[in-house]
């Protein structure tokens, strides 16, 4: 079928900093041999990366549907962490709460949810404390 | 300049050869904050950095900067090597710092 969508799943496991950004990548290279526009490519890559690494870093982990069509990437990502209390608070510049461990690796400068709104075309967060959160991006393809 | 170039002339060591030593570099970027990285690096640049763990190697492939250039003889982990090994990213080593090696490669590119 010539428009059918491209669906790809991926499963994120807790605390795996090794293997953080693997599904980014995967996306990535799909979207390179479809032929997507490079800047579509890299504000998906960069959102993606960032929702990759907060799954990681603050939710043990979880799931990633992609839905590739050929107006848009949709990508949603699902996981059982303990939720964000305040998702405003979260959106801000600088603020994070990742402890020391992490801003060792280079991470926790409070960039992830900005970068990601920043990146993308449309971004829907909802969370729900000890239920999970989930990260909705969408990265529209121009025709 | 190519990146084995830029490898000779800072003489900086080539701690993991990767595909891209016969790449391009078109432009530099310094940081050590990984979001700031992925926001702002842009392919085809150098990135410098004294991060050296394997985190570095996904912001690598996801930014497709030309290399990673670790500076004040900062040694990559072993699973940084490792990863940047299968996933072909070319990782240099020097002992200036970011701001020395900085100047070199502004005046080289």
């Amino acid at each position: 079928m010539e428009n059918a969508n491209l669906k790809l799943h991926y499963n994120v496991d807790k605390k795996d900093f090794i293997n953080a950004g693997e599904a980014s990548s995967s996306v990535k290279k799909v979207l390179r041999k479809l032929g997507v526009n490079p800047e579509c490519i890299r504000n998906l890559a960069i959102a993606m990366y960032e929702a990759e690494i907060n799954m990681v870093i603050h939710a043990n982990g979880g799931t990633i549907d992609v839905d590739i069509s050929p107006e848009c990437i949709h990508v949603v990502l699902s996981d059982s962490g303990p939720g964000i209390p305040d998702i405003q608070r979260a959106m801000q510049e600088g603020y994070s709460t990742a402890g020391d461990n992490v801003r060792e690796l280079g991470f926790g400068a409070g960039m992830g949810l900005p970068n990601i709104k920043k990146y993308s075309d449309d971004l829907k967060i909802t969370s729900e404390i000890g239920v999970g959160t989930t990260v909705e991006i969408k990265v529209n393809i121009p025709s | 300049m190519l990146v084995k170039d830029i490898a000779e002339k800072l003489q900086a060591e080539i701690v993991n050869p990767g595909h891209h030593l016969n790449r391009e570099i078109k432009g530099c970027y310094i940081g050590d904050l990984l979001s700031w990285v992925m926001s702002n690096a842009q392919e085809d640049d150098i990135w410098i950095t004294i991060m050296s763990n394997v985190n570095v190697v996904a912001v690598a492939t996801l930014t497709d900067v030309a290399c990673v250039l670790l500076c004040e003889n900062v040694d990559p982990d072993d699973n940084c090597l490792k990863r940047a090994n299968e996933q072909g990213i070319s990782i240099l080593k020097t002992k200036l710092t970011a701001y020395e090696a900085a100047v070199k490669i502004g005046n080289l590119l």
